[in-house]
């Protein structure tokens, strides 16, 4: 069958089982938008690129699928930059296909050129371009192996405009990817094995420190078992939570920078961490020298490149969460860790056992206070998806997932602007759930042109936007360590109500706590977008918090304020 | 001093992403050379890099994420050789000339041009031979030097060869239907 390369990009995408493409047309595009119009795909058509690789991105994460983006060639393709990054950092499965100039005019400096496979190199997982008509079914098809397997990251593919209009024989048998034959490691290794296992078998204090990899490997199940089979307190990354249930009595909660008090304690005095699937990123681990000193470490991840890069590790296990963890089962004895349990517990005090809710209303609207009820109301089962900053350090402490995939968050890059694109993205990949973004109003105003895609999409995403008229984490840093010189952190914001409004979007403005609960039963009762501006506390903190730099157990706690002093339990 | 042995696809922008990553983890290469391999689809790359042992793990482990590179395998501490090439320009008059000729000799070099001004030395072996030719040459005055930086081979019945056929099983993954 003789297709031009345009129509053979549809019909493999296609059969490939893409459903929706998140995209912005272009010169260098068009010839495969032309093929697009004829085809079954469902294209978004979004206000900006970045919007564009941020859906795609939301929609890998909340369906535990590939997202495919794309946009034209030069700055169609360079507004994609971020939106890249931001998926390599959360290892994010997202194809992105970019038009460009013609094979001829390649290194010209033609109109909208731009070299996007030497700009993305370091933030794609592999990039490629593709100048022939018949290399696009193969290689879009390799693009998508590439993307999601092992360690999943983003794929850019680069197809010049005269391979979309070049015709090539199609034949899906004879397209089969053909990617290098790369030696595959033998990674058992018995000796780390039997470390891991007498480690595991001789702790008196362990702690699991569980990451966005046990979602990546599908092991939430295994985890499940192993947590209760080994009796061992789990400790959460951002990117790890709903990983294993927030219900769970072993769930510790978020570790880390803003991790609760209890968490990062318990890991300073542990005598052994089980890392699975995360990656001892700065932000939770603080000052190397002084972490976790007492603990011997095991690391069980699938990438060999992260083992000893940032904490040297007494027993490493390279492969998949999953397979690890079922192949370790068996060996694990059945300990009642009964004594570092109740100590834990002590350690929570009386911080995590005072409901937030039932603290006296102070006629302050708190933003704790606003997810904490969003959770309530939601029963815990909607998709959040944060922005970056304090609002979504509070949702990690305050909204307790059960599920995996129900949190979607720029965790890595913290990328300000994903969550209003990424919560597009998550609804479409999940159009039955209910899609909440929590954004703070710096980040709201960075990508809140996509409002027109919500509403030219006709669907339902609910927008809690939790507005302090500060970039709050930012000012939170300089109240902490810049004696409160508040440069550029003071932030004007237009009227988010009026702004919805002219989207012919419903807006409410909330100012005090009861009224809080009603709005948001209110927009959970209508199946269309609606906008919340939650105006809250101005100069309200987020704690604990270990100063970047600092030692895990050094914290900035809480101050001598029963209003922002207590955390809850699920 | 870390040595690096890699096989890759020999196709265009493989260089530039090995380069590019040791860039980006800040390690310093002192020199780094490609050759076609017996299969013309496969080159074979040594590096040599300024790093300690963690770095090298971190070079060694995140070349081979690279989707291009088949295999890559830090040969520091095993068994090899090591061996580096230099044509050396040198300053020889009439005069001076059987004393340089003396002094190539001792090193096992192979003058291979010979001028009224100067000669072209061709030595290879290890770089701390050729540094040392190097010393004793610099009083005549070297006009001129290219050297091709190291290749390595681990010895004996230690095999480094490029893998045999495509392990990577192909599976086309589908998004998941929602």
């Amino acid at each position: 069958m003789k297709l031009t390369g345009a129509e053979i990009l549809c019909e493999t995408l296609t059969r490939l089982g893409v459903r929706h493409i998140f995209g912005y047309p272009g010169g260098a595009i068009l010839p495969v938008y032309d093929a697009l119009g004829k085809s079954k795909l469902h294209h978004i058509l979004v206000r900006h690129e970045q919007g564009a690789t941020h859906m795609a991105d939301g929609y890998a994460r909340a369906s535990g699928g590939i997202g495919v983006a794309m946009a034209t060639s030069g700055p169609g393709a360079t507004n994609m930059v971020t939106g890249i990054a931001t998926a390599m950092l959360d290892s994010s499965p997202v194809v992105c296909i970019t038009g460009q100039v013609s094979s001829k005019f390649l290194g010209s400096d033609a109109f909208q050129e731009v070299d996007i496979t030497g700009i993305t190199m370091p933030i794609t997982k592999y990039n490629v371009v593709i100048s022939k008509a018949e290399d696009i079914a193969r290689t879009v098809r390799e693009a998508f192996v590439i993307a999601s397997s092992g360690r999943p990251g983003p794929v850019l593919v680069d197809i010049t405009k005269d391979a979309q209009q070049a015709s090539a024989e199609f034949d899906w048998d004879k397209s089969t990817p053909k990617l290098p034959a790369k030696r595959v490691r033998e990674n058992h290794d018995q000796q780390e094995f039997d470390r891991a296992v007498e480690l595991l078998n001789t702790a008196k204090r362990p702690v699991i420190l569980a990451g966005r990899g046990i979602m990546l490997s599908g092991a939430m199940h295994v985890f499940e078992q192993f947590v209760h089979t080994g009796n061992i307190p789990v400790a959460m990354t951002l990117l790890g939570i709903g990983c294993f249930p927030a219900s769970d009595p072993m769930n510790l909660g978020m570790m880390g920078m803003h991790g609760e008090a209890w968490v990062n304690t318990a890991i300073q005095e542990a005598d052994l961490l089980i890392a699975v699937g995360m990656r001892f990123d700065d932000r939770v681990t603080g000052d190397l020298r002084t972490y976790a000193r007492n603990a011997r470490k095991i690391h069980i991840e699938v990438d060999r490149a992260e083992i000893n890069k940032n904490v040297p590790v007494d027993a490493a296990i390279v492969g998949d969460a999953g397979e690890t963890l079922t192949a370790l089962l068996p060996h694990i004895e059945t300990r009642d860790h009964g004594a570092w349990l109740a100590h834990i517990k002590e350690l929570k005090g009386d911080s995590a056992v005072r409901d937030i809710q039932s603290l006296p209303d102070s006629g302050h609207l708190y933003a704790a206070h606003v997810i904490n009820d969003l959770w309530k109301v939601t029963k815990g089962e909607a998709i959040v998806v944060t922005d970056v900053g304090q609002h979504q350090m509070w949702e990690a402490q305050y909204y307790h997932h059960n599920k995996p995939r129900t949190l979607v968050t720029s965790g890595g890059l913290g990328t300000m602007g994903f969550a209003l694109p990424a919560a597009i993205g998550a609804k479409f990949a999940q159009p039955n759930d209910e899609v909440w973004a929590v954004v703070g109003d710096g980040g709201f105003q960075m990508t809140m042109c996509e409002l027109a895609t919500i509403v030219q999409e006709k669907i339902n995403v609910k927008i809690a936007i939790i507005n302090n008229g500060y970039l709050g984490m930012v000012r939170q840093w300089q109240e902490f360590f810049y004696d409160k010189r508040y440069v550029a952190t003071p932030l004007v914001a237009p009227d988010f109500v009026a702004l919805a409004n002219a989207f012919a979007i419903r807006g409410e403005r909330i100012t005090s706590r009861k009224e809080v609960v009603p709005t948001i039963e209110a927009a959970r009762a209508t199946d269309q977008p609606v906008l919340l501006d939650f105006r809250v506390e101005q100069e309200d903190s987020v704690y604990p918090m270990v100063p970047a730099g600092a030692s895990l157990g050094d914290m900035i706690r809480r101050p001598n304020n029963p209003l922002v002093e207590t955390a809850s339990e699920p | 001093m870390q040595t690096i042995v890699a096989y890759v696809e020999n196709k265009p922008g493989v260089l530039n992403r090995v380069a590019s990553l040791t860039r980006r983890l800040a390690i310093n290469i002192d020199s780094l050379t490609v050759g076609p391999t017996e299969n013309e689809e496969i080159a074979r790359m040594t590096i040599c890099a300024h790093t300690d042992e963690r770095g090298a793990h971190r070079l060694e482990a995140s070349l081979e994420k690279l989707v291009d590179v088949l295999l890559a395998e830090n040969i520091t501490d095993r068994p090899m050789l090591e061996r580096d090439l230099a044509l050396i320009k040198v300053a020889a008059d009439q005069q001076n000339r059987p004393h340089l000729m003396e002094l190539i000799k001792v090193f096992r070099g192979r003058v291979v041009d010979v001028a009224p001004e100067s000669l072209i030395v061709e030595v290879s072996g290890t770089v701390d031979k050729i540094d040392g030719l190097l010393e004793v040459l610099r009083p005549f005055g070297v006009l001129e030097m290219a050297r091709t930086g190291r290749i390595a081979m681990t010895r004996g019945n230690d095999l480094l060869r490029p893998p045999a056929e495509a392990t990577a099983k192909p599976k086309d993954t589908a998004p998941a239907s929602s």
